[in-house]
């Protein structure tokens, strides 16, 4: 699962199978191993390092991105599963220098410290908010459980997401 | 992981062959929230992925009103099952187990038929499906069999699958108006430790018990009847009951066999099986109006 060099280079006798998909509105084509995970193609193929590797057993959520607007483990989803539709990653939410609703809220909310696990914070709350725009705690609780973070203890990234959903219904009434 | 081919099939039937055809070196492959993390750890490897996600009509769930029951096809994913309204409308007790199952990432992508044939000792749709009496449907290229849970169950990570078989769909009889169920689970790591389900009928009053379903699992190699605690319950009053349930509680935690792991010691788990028998059946219980 270590992401070297050597796991980009396709040997030609491995099998490959040729993909389209989005990734934050942008077409791509590629040629891949089959064997590839979503996280190994969006890093090492099409250099979008916010997507982080961590636990690699789909429990910790730092690699979270959305797959069609759904939150997935992008460590333990094949890359295949991407063709034909749509992936965001956290290199899509600002526009040009302009932040994300959502990515204000935690910096606002102080939901972050050493930020390793943000990227998906943030992609798994714009899924919850897709879906609840004006969830309750527990909702959120109950939502982002599979999402861990080592430094905050919780209650600022509660707070960013509360703040993130508020910011988003005045702006959507 | 290793290289391997991703074959897409149109239909069970060329699923079936694609698995005559390559044996061992081949598995189905839907969710993959299980076989992928198999495959990464190096545990096992195949050269070849049939995948059936591509087979239509594997996702569907629906209400078969001649025979009252759900039934749930194999690729439906554990997210649809939780959102479902036909599953809130008709089962609400399995949207509530589904929607604690692993996280939303797993739920999203894992199927229920995957979560049955990997047959991991600790799931919470097994305990669940045998407390209902689920059946399942196996479908190969020759020949179509039905199965009970404790059948397809044959031991941990061993389900009753030829090789050239698959599992297609669950059907779920659903209870009846006297009939209310309960689940309860206790979690520390990503897998439940203890899992319980109880479906309990009362007579027409509401005050004595008709009967009574009592299913443990996570700590054997499979989901049990705990028929030595339905005994204490059954054709009890409801305040008899509720006075037998710590017994029944802990006849249950005595048929169950666990081991010691990261979940706990044995002694711990079968404390906590006691335990959560006497929720479930209060649990149970307080959903009769």
């Amino acid at each position: 699962m270590a992401l070297t060099d050597e796991k980009v280079k396709t040997a030609e006798s491995n099998p490959t199978v040729s993909i389209n998909f989005e990734v934050n509105g942008v077409r791509h084509a590629l040629v891949i191993e089959p064997r590839e995970t979503l996280l190994e193609v969006l890093r090492n193929r099409l250099g979008l390092m916010g997507t982080k590797l961590s636990c690699d057993v789909q429990v910790c959520g730092v690699c979270t991105v959305l797959l069609d607007g759904m939150p997935v483990s992008a460590c333990t989803v094949l890359a295949y599963e991407a063709r034909g539709r749509e992936v965001l990653t956290i290199e899509g939410l600002a526009q040009g220098e302009e932040l994300h609703p959502i990515q204000e809220a935690f910096i606002e909310g102080r939901g972050f410290q050493c930020g390793f696990c943000t990227p998906g914070m943030i992609l798994a709350t714009k899924a919850l908010l897709a879906e609840n725009p004006d969830p309750s705690i527990d909702d959120i609780k109950g939502y982002m459980k599979g999402n861990l973070c080592r430094c905050t203890g919780y209650r600022t990234i509660l707070d960013s997401i509360q703040i993130a959903s508020r910011r988003l219904r005045q702006e959507r009434p | 992981m290793q290289p391997f081919e991703i074959h897409d099939v149109p239909s069970v039937q060329d699923a079936s062959n694609l698995l005559s055809e390559y044996g061992d070196n081949a598995r189905l492959y839907a969710g993959g929230t299980e076989l992928l993390l198999v495959m990464k750890s190096g545990i096992l490897h195949y050269d070849h992925l049939i995948n059936i996600k591509t087979v239509p009509g594997l996702n569907a769930i629906q209400y078969g009103e001649a025979d009252h029951e759900l039934k749930i096809g194999a690729l439906t994913t554990h997210r649809q099952l939780e959102r479902s309204e036909v599953v809130q409308r008709w089962l609400p007790l399995l949207a509530q187990v589904e929607r604690e199952i692993a996280n939303v990432r797993v739920r999203n992508v894992g199927t229920i038929g995957g979560n049955m044939c990997f047959a991991e000792p600790h799931s919470d749709p097994a305990t669940l499906f045998l407390a209902l009496g689920a059946q399942f449907k196996l479908a190969s290229a020759t020949m179509e069999r039905t199965l009970s849970v404790d059948e397809f169950l044959v031991d941990a990570y061993e389900p009753a699958l030829q090789p050239d078989e698959l599992l297609t769909e669950i059907r779920v009889p659903l209870p009846g108006a006297s009939t209310h169920g309960g689940y309860q689970r206790f979690q520390f790591h990503e897998r439940p430790t203890v899992s319980v389900a109880v479906l309990l009928t009362l007579d027409d009053a509401h005050e004595g018990i008709k009967e009574v379903i009592v299913t443990v699992g996570c700590v054997n190699s499979k989901p049990f009847r705990a028929t030595e605690a339905e005994a204490l319950l059954g054709g009890k009053s409801v305040e008899e009951a509720q006075i037998a349930s710590d017994k029944a509680g802990k006849a249950a935690a005595e048929m169950a066999d666990p081991s010691d792991d990261l979940n706990g010691s044995s002694a711990y788990k079968k404390q906590l099986v006691a335990i959560l028998v006497q929720r479930a059946f209060l649990q149970a219980y307080t959903r009769f109006d």
